[in-house]
């Protein structure tokens, strides 16, 4: 299920030339700004907390999501390439989880361990916070790198229909109707994230078997489907 | 047209096979158009393909559908005010840009590397450059058609909100002032964003990767100048809330308007800055815009070349 030479082409292809500037550039933000609030506030859990959820949790990690999940195979389609991994005697499921887990790692790299670090300046991981926003950001990551990675085998308009989904329907629709809550893969990591913090200061909308249940399920669906869309891809022209 | 050529007068050398045939190519001699022809029709091209027109089905949906999004919620407070008999509208009118800047964002981040990403991609700025244009009308076309397309999804749905609350029969004058101010204000909004969308977007001839870097260098800026901002003004630093502002694209429109437009800022406190920082503010904003102008000549003066 796993093939080395789709996994190091597909490492290459993401952290090729600049993108890998505008991956390092937002964990370093991220990590700046929690030096520069630590310098302003001091320790304060609930600004930690307040910080790595709006900030951390509910911006950076869907965005490297996007970047990452679609750029994992959205460059090959567009461009054609792809038909040249297509044509080796590889399984199209295997290309899709082996491009599934280099997009896993590299939104984990870039997204959680800057959100550990970042917590262990901001509060030195008083109250659990810094770990219980560590582990939404893993479990959103391998959540959002499926379901970005299908978006780009399903459309040419990957990008957009995922920061869309990221910042409008999350971060939009999220704060105005309590319903859409329940459909959000950062509420679903914040439920994990509950269990693991214990305190008051992490909270979720969503109880932890529904949003377990629905990680699992989205992670696997968009995966399997993912799979089958590449079997019978087609590549469209230029518009 | 075609003039025959007497070859009596020299004939050739014997054995000598070499000839010049007139094929009858005739140069144009019509009225040629010119620069400044060419220049409108960039400018109106690129216009018209910010909203999809002249391009395909699938490339209308996006645009069409953000320009909706950003049009209902003025519809829906106007027809509230008038059901309601309210005596002034939900939001003003400065206020209705950034709460709707995520949709703005999007509407940036994706037509931005539409417009030049394509032609840096598919290599037809070279083409561009063998018309009568030079770098500067290039980039002042797209730079104009970009804000244009800005201003006119932005100011849309103030004229919603301006036309609804006049047959809401609220205060007339009272009304045109805001509306005004708040045609300034997405006035400038547009040029900054259009500004910083199309030098990102210059960048890259990936559209995908161009959508993905402004819209995390506008969203990720404004996460992070609220965040500290919020922090500031709690930790009673409220001195320090002004400057952070200055950090972030659309909460320097914000301090601008609520420092000369008779906005409340959005910031957390909702303080805005004072006149003397407004004046920084303002110039933070044209000094953007310039920037931005600059850079992109300075990427066009090599670029596909």
């Amino acid at each position: 299920m796993y093939d080395p030479t789709v996994a190091r082409l597909t490492y290459r292809a993401l952290l090729g030339r600049r993108r890998a500037l505008i991956l390092g550039a937002l964990p370093l933000l991220l990590i700046a700004i929690s030096v520069v609030v630590r310098f302003l506030a001091g320790a304060d859990d609930q600004t930690a907390a307040d910080l790595l959820g709006g900030l951390a949790l509910a911006t950076m990690v869907p965005i490297i999501g996007v970047i990452a999940g679609t750029g994992a195979i959205g460059p090959e389609i567009d461009d054609g390439s792809v038909v040249y991994l297509l044509s080796k005697p590889i399984k199209r499921p295997t290309i899709i989880f082996t491009k599934l887990i280099v997009a896993i790692a590299v939104t984990m790299v870039f997204s959680a361990v800057p959100t550990l670090i970042a917590g262990f300046i901001l509060n030195g991981n008083g109250q659990q916070v810094a770990v219980a926003y560590t582990v939404a950001a893993l479990v959103a990551s391998i959540a959002y790198a499926a379901l970005f990675l299908l978006l780009g085998t399903v459309s040419r308009h990957a990008v957009v229909f995922g920061l869309v989904y990221a910042l409008v329907w999350e971060a939009l629709f999220g704060s105005l109707v309590p319903g859409a809550r329940t459909l959000s893969v950062q509420q679903w990591s914040l439920a994990v994230a509950q269990k693991v913090s214990g305190g008051d200061l992490v909270s979720s909308d969503v109880g932890l078997t529904t949003a377990t249940v629905l990680l699992v399920a989205v992670t696997v669906l968009a995966t399997w489907f993912a799979g089958q869309k590449l079997r019978s891809l087609t590549l469209a022209g230029e518009e | 047209m075609a003039v025959e050529h007497s070859t009596g007068t020299s004939a050739p050398a014997p054995g000598d096979q070499t000839r010049i045939h007139n094929i009858g190519y005739r140069s144009y001699d019509g009225p040629r158009l010119g620069r400044a022809y060419a220049r409108r029709s960039l400018y109106s091209q690129s216009l018209r393909g910010s909203y999809g027109l002249g391009r395909s089905v699938k490339s209308k949906v996006l645009p069409m559908l953000l320009f909706v999004v950003m049009c209902v919620p003025g519809a829906i407070m106007v027809a509230v005010a008038v059901a309601t008999k309210a005596n002034a509208l939900p939001l003003d009118y400065t206020r209705y840009a950034i709460v709707m800047q995520a949709v703005i964002s999007l509407y940036v981040a994706s037509q931005a590397p539409q417009s030049v990403s394509r032609d840096l991609r598919f290599k037809t700025v070279p083409l561009y450059f063998s018309r009568p244009i030079e770098t500067a009308d290039y980039v002042r076309a797209k730079f104009a058609a970009l804000a244009s397309a800005l201003f006119i999804l932005t100011a849309a749905p103030l004229l919603v909100l301006y036309v609804g609350a006049l047959l809401a029969k609220l205060d007339f004058a009272d009304q045109t002032k805001g509306f005004a101010q708040g045609l300034v204000s997405v006035a400038l909004l547009s040029l900054l964003f259009a500004g910083i969308g199309l030098v990102i977007a210059s960048f890259t001839p990936r559209r995908g990767f161009g959508i993905a870097a402004v819209i995390a260098v506008l969203t990720i800026t404004y996460g992070a100048v609220s965040t500290l901002q919020a922090i500031a003004d709690a930790q009673g630093s409220g001195d320090a809330v002004p400057w952070i502002g200055l950090f972030s694209p659309i909460t320097i429109v914000d301090g601008v308007q609520s420092a000369f437009l008779g906005a409340t800022s959005a910031s957390p406190s909702g303080v805005g800055p004072s006149t003397a920082e407004g004046v920084v503010y303002v110039l933070v904003a044209l000094g953007l815009i310039a920037a931005s102008y600059g850079l992109l000549m300075r990427r066009y003066k090599k670029v596909g070349l």
